[in-house]
C-alpha cells in the first residue's frame, strides 16, 4: 500500500548526502520548512548547493546552514538581507567564501518549471540587454530580444505544505505556497513538512494543489526528530 | 514655484492615474504608499509577485498571519474575491502581459525608457535582483515613480543610464516630485509640471532632452 507518510524528521531526510543540490521552498518567512531545515543542520550535511529565493533571515532558516558552513553555492534571486552576523550570506559572500548564481525571480521559477515539465529551456525577454544576460544565447522573437534560459533541477526539494494524505496529495497555506508546487516537480526526492495528515478522501480533489505523484515523503511539523 | 510634491503627494498623483478596474503591481519603496491613496470610488486589484491577487490592507497589530505576506515581506490581508497561486503562475501574469500597470521605483531612467532600479553597480554588498527584472518586462504599462534628481542634485532622467540596466525601452511614464513625463518614440514629453516651474528650469534638472507636451499643472 502506497504510504508516503514518515514518522520522524530523521526518516524524512534519510539518504540525502554531502554535496547534494537542495531546493528550499519559501518566500521570506512564508513556506520555509523549518523542521526539515533543522534536520539537515543536525545531520551535518556539507558542500550543499541550495536553490532558494532568499538568502536567510533572523529565523532559523537557511541562515543556520550558512552559519554552520554547510553551503558551497546559492542559486537565488534575492540573497541580500539586513542580517550582518559573522556568517550571514552577506558576510560569507563578501569574504569570497560562498558562490552565488543570481537569477531573476520569475526566471528562477520558470527554469524549475521547465525541468519538472521535461523541457529543454526557454526564451525570455527578462534580463535581455542587462548584465544578467551576459554570455547567454539570445534570439529575436517578434522583434524583441529574448535570452535562452536552461532548466534547473535538484537532488532534493524541501517544502512546507498545509495538509497531506498518505498519497502525498498536498494543499498549502496562503502565500506559503510560492515556489513549492514547482519545486515539487523539479527534484528527484521531494520531502514535505505539513501541518497535518488527513485521511484519504478528506481532501477535496478540486483543492489539491500538488498531486501526490510529485511527492516522496511527508512528515508532520510536530513529528519527533 | 510651488513646493515640490512630497512622497505622499506623489503617491496620491500616481493613485489617481490608475484606471478603475486595473490589475496593478506596485514595487517596493515609493510605490508602497500608493494603495492608501486610491480614490474610494475606484476598484483596483493589487498583485503581489509572491502569489496574491487583490491584496488588502495590513491587519491590525496582533492579527498578522505570517503565511500571508506581500513581496516586501510585510503582513497583508486578502480582499473579497482575491486568490492565491504559485510563483510560476504569478510571474506568468507579469511576463505574459496580464497586468495593466506596474509601478516601480528607480535610480535612473533614460530617454529611451531604459530602467535602472536594481543595482548601483558600485560593487557594494551582495547583488540582489528579486522580481525587479520580471516586473519591468511584461505589464502593459510600466510607470516609474521617483524623485526628479538624486540627493546631491544630479539628474536621474538621463540620455543613457549609468547604473546597470534592469530592462531596456520599457518605461512609459515617469512620475516625479516635479513633473509627469511620457516616454514616446520621439523622446520625452512633459505632460504635467509643477506650477510656477518653467520648462527650462525642469530641463536644468534633467540630462535628457524634454519637449513640452500638455504641460498641465502638476497637482497631487
Amino acid at each position: 500500500m502506497l504510504d508516503r507518510r514518515v514518522a520522524s524528521f530523521t526518516e524524512a531526510i534519510a539518504g540525502i548526502g554531502h554535496g547534494a543540490t537542495i531546493m528550499l521552498g519559501g518566500f521570506g518567512g512564508a513556506g520555509t520548512p523549518l523542521g526539515l531545515v533543522a534536520a539537515v543542520h543536525r545531520a551535518g550535511l556539507r558542500d550543499l548547493t541550495v536553490i532558494a529565493n532568499n538568502g536567510g533571515s533572523a529565523e532559523p532558516d537557511l541562515r543556520i546552514w550558512l552559519e554552520a558552513g554547510q553551503v558551497r553555492k546559492l542559486v537565488c534571486s534575492y540573497p541580500k538581507s539586513k542580517l550582518h552576523t559573522t556568517a550571514s550570506f552577506t558576510t560569507l559572500y563578501l569574504a569570497g567564501k560562498i558562490e552565488l548564481e543570481l537569477v531573476p525571480q520569475g526566471t528562477l521559477v520558470e527554469r524549475m518549471r521547465c525541468a519538472g515539465a521535461g523541457l529543454g529551456g526557454f526564451y525570455t525577454p527578462v534580463g535581455a540587454g542587462t548584465a544578467l544576460a551576459e554570455g547567454k544565447e539570445t534570439r529575436m522573437i517578434d522583434g524583441r530580444e529574448h535570452v535562452l534560459e536552461m532548466p534547473l533541477s535538484a537532488d532534493v526539494a524541501l517544502l512546507r505544505g498545509r495538509q497531506a494524505d498518505r498519497l502525498g496529495n498536498l494543499t498549502y497555506n496562503k502565500t506559503a505556497r510560492n515556489f513549492a508546487p514547482v519545486m515539487a516537480t523539479a527534484a528527484k526526492l521531494v520531502v514535505v513538512e505539513v501541518e497535518e495528515f488527513v485521511e484519504l478522501g478528506a481532501l477535496d480533489p478540486e483543492a489539491v494543489v500538488t498531486p501526490g505523484i510529485f511527492v516522496d515523503r511527508v512528515v508532520q511539523r510536530e513529528a519527533p526528530q | 514655484m510651488s513646493t515640490p510634491l512630497n512622497r505622499e503627494q506623489m503617491a496620491r498623483r500616481v493613485a489617481r492615474a490608475i484606471p478603475d478596474g486595473a490589475f496593478v503591481n506596485l514595487g517596493i519603496g515609493l510605490p508602497d504608499m500608493v494603495p492608501d491613496h486610491i480614490p474610494p470610488e475606484n476598484e483596483i486589484f493589487l498583485h503581489s509577485e509572491n502569489g496574491i491577487l487583490h491584496v488588502g490592507a495590513r491587519p491590525p497589530a496582533g492579527q498578522e498571519d505570517w503565511d500571508l505576506i506581500n513581496a516586501g515581506k510585510q503582513p497583508v490581508s486578502l480582499r473579497s474575491g482575491g486568490s492565491f497561486f504559485d510563483s510560476a503562475l504569478s510571474f506568468a501574469m507579469m511576463r505574459g502581459g496580464h497586468l495593466d500597470v506596474s509601478v516601480l521605483g528607480a535610480f535612473q531612467v533614460s530617454e529611451a525608457g531604459d530602467l535602472a532600479n536594481w543595482s548601483t553597480g558600485l560593487g557594494e554588498g551582495v547583488p540582489a535582483v528579486g522580481g525587479a527584472m520580471d516586473l519591468a518586462v511584461g505589464a502593459r504599462q510600466i510607470w516609474v515613480m521617483m524623485e526628479h534628481t538624486a540627493r546631491d542634485g544630479s539628474p536621474r532622467i538621463l540620455r543613457q543610464c549609468r547604473y546597470p540596466l534592469t530592462a531596456t525601452g520599457v518605461v512609459k511614464r515617469i512620475f516625479t516630485n516635479l513633473a509627469v513625463i511620457a516616454v514616446r518614440p520621439e523622446g520625452l514629453e512633459v505632460e504635467e509640471i509643477l506650477p510656477g516651474l518653467g520648462l527650462d528650469e525642469l530641463q536644468a534638472r534633467t540630462e535628457a532632452t524634454l519637449r513640452a507636451g500638455a504641460m498641465r499643472p502638476l497637482e497631487a
